[in-house]
């Protein structure tokens, strides 16, 4: 079975943290400990949103010490594919759900001597498992966390006054700005930069510590994407022998699944590279829309993530 | 590609590159001997030489074959330049330096093996990774050697076996490198039968 192992869950706790975001709590059926995780790691949440299967990524934010259960946060998205309304509308206390084990692809690099993390929006959840894991060994930090408003800055009130200093808020509507290049600067030799966010701040934050110096390998990121819309086609699976149809809300993935073909995957959202599937022929436009195949690949055309990305044109032959 | 053309190794082996320049707020060059070398082709390939200069300070010590290249050095003009007599006597300014540093400098090492591990290994300590530092091999090939079994290093090892300065084992010198240590190791060789030791022969110049 791909995805790897599943864990079988109760939900205990459903909060309501503001209008846009809910909290889960989840926690094992048989009472036992579940797995360990390092801060930065996610599940993936399986949901059966009336015969719509839903898998999506979810970053957990509780302490990684605590293996009595799990949390996480989910901002509702009304414009997106389901899986966050989802959660928000139809999960409650007492039900059962199945999650994959958890998975970093975004850990503290612990050789650092400090942390420096940007957060935007929601993007803060991985964050908050990152800092509690960073207290238990006393390792440095200094946060800067940009939300749209007070309002919707979840966790903002408990950060700031349980780390003070290291904790720097900005609010896009009082005209708040991470003043970037600054904090860039002033950064000791040996820190290392985490960023989670929309894309628009992952490539800025990107940018900016490249033009500042920073090597490559200390900054580290993190960007689930959502399958995305678009046009509806056809894929030829030439070692199973189908031919499935993708739907404009569907992923090419999920269409594979839906045809009770095993795919490979643990992420879906474009990052992990579980995915990753040879194209033998291609009569038309490969539409990447991963984070993992590098430029050059996406351009040579010889693979896709069929977890986020799609196909325009006449044929595409695919290797599964 | 280095000046210096190593033959193909195990894994573990160092392999150097050659100096680019690279955008920072600041820029760190540690060099010995030929390194000095590296460092004005390095120069030489700047867009803004001058801007380069006014945020760079130089640390340099002559080499383990005496080329001294320090009047080189001090003429490339940049905002600091310390001469060193030896690699040692350089360890604690250079801790110094590393330790000050803010993100966004730049280090480039040049010059033979010891000086460049002991250079990256007090840089990677702050948490910079390894793969950020440039480091281009220039001059000699004599080899920092760590004895596995009495821990002691040997410095400017030149032969193959060698015997070891600080328990007098005879030592084999192993390509296997260790970042940490800043050393390659060396084995024993005649272990199993004592006194049977091949000649040294000189691999390292």
């Amino acid at each position: 079975m791909s995805g790897g192992a599943k864990l079988e869950v109760t939900v205990a706790e459903v909060v309501e943290v503001n209008a846009l975001i809910k909290r889960f709590r989840f926690v094992s059926r048989d009472g036992a400990a579940l797995p360990a995780f390092s801060g930065g790691s996610h599940i993936v949440v399986e949901m059966d949103d009336h015969g719509v299967r839903r898998l999506n990524p979810y970053s957990l934010m509780s302490d990684p010490a605590d293996t009595s259960g799990y949390e996480i946060s989910v901002r509702r998205d009304d414009a997106g594919r389901g899986g966050s309304v989802f959660m928000h509308s139809h999960v409650t206390p007492g039900m059962r759900l199945t999650i994959s084990h958890p998975l970093n692809f975004f850990a503290l690099d612990t050789r650092a001597k400090k942390h420096l993390m940007i957060a935007g929006g929601i993007g803060i959840t991985p964050f908050l498992s990152q800092i509690k894991q960073l207290g238990h060994f006393g390792g440095r930090f200094e946060l800067h966390y940009a939300t749209r408003n007070r309002d919707v800055a979840a966790y903002a009130t408990g950060l700031k006054s349980a780390h003070g200093d290291r904790v720097n808020l900005y609010y896009d509507d009082e005209g708040q700005v991470v003043p970037l290049a600054e904090v860039l600067t002033r950064q000791p030799i040996g820190t290392h930069l985490y960023v989670c966010g929309p894309k628009g701040m992952l490539n800025w934050v990107r940018k900016t510590a490249a033009a500042a110096g920073w090597p490559a390998q200390s900054v580290h990121f993190e960007e689930f994407l959502a399958p995305g819309t678009g046009l509806v086609f056809s894929a030829q699976l030439a070692r199973s022998g189908k031919t499935v149809t993708v739907g404009t809300h569907q992923s090419l993935l999920e269409a594979m699944e839906a045809a009770g073909v095993d795919a490979p995957y643990l992420c879906r959202g474009g990052a992990c590279g579980q995915c990753e599937t040879n194209v033998i022929r291609c009569d038309g436009t490969l539409l990447h829309r991963d984070v993992w195949l590098s430029p050059a690949e996406q351009a040579e055309g010889a693979k896709i993530m069929p977890c986020v990305s799609r196909f325009e044109g006449k044929t595409l032959v695919l290797d599964r | 590609m280095s000046k210096t053309n190593f033959p193909p190794s195990i894994k573990t082996r160092p392999v150097y590159a050659e100096l680019e320049p690279r955008p920072g707020t600041a820029h760190v060059i540690i060099a010995d001997g030929e390194g000095a070398e590296a460092v004005a082709h390095l120069l030489a390939k700047v867009p803004d030489r001058a801007l380069m200069l006014a945020r760079t300070h130089i640390l340099y010590t002559p080499g383990p074959n005496g080329t001294d290249q320090w009047a080189a050095v001090l003429a490339f003009g940049a905002a600091q330049a310390y001469c060193a007599p030896t690699i040692p006597a350089m360890l604690p300014r250079m801790a110094k330096v590393v330790a000050e540093a803010h993100m966004g400098t730049q280090f480039y090492l040049a010059g033979t093996e010891g000086l460049i591990g002991q250079a990256e290994r007090e840089i990677m300590m702050t948490g910079l990774p390894f793969a950020a530092i440039q480091k281009e091999h220039r001059g000699s090939t004599v080899r920092r050697v760590q004895c596995v079994h009495c821990k002691g290093i040997t410095e400017n090892v030149a032969t193959d076996p060698f015997k070891c300065s600080h328990c007098g084992l005879n030592l084999f010198v192993r390509d296997h490198y260790s970042r940490r240590i800043a050393a390659f190791q060396g084995v024993n060789i005649d272990a199993e039968d004592p006194g049977l030791v091949p000649a040294a022969v000189e691999k390292f110049k």
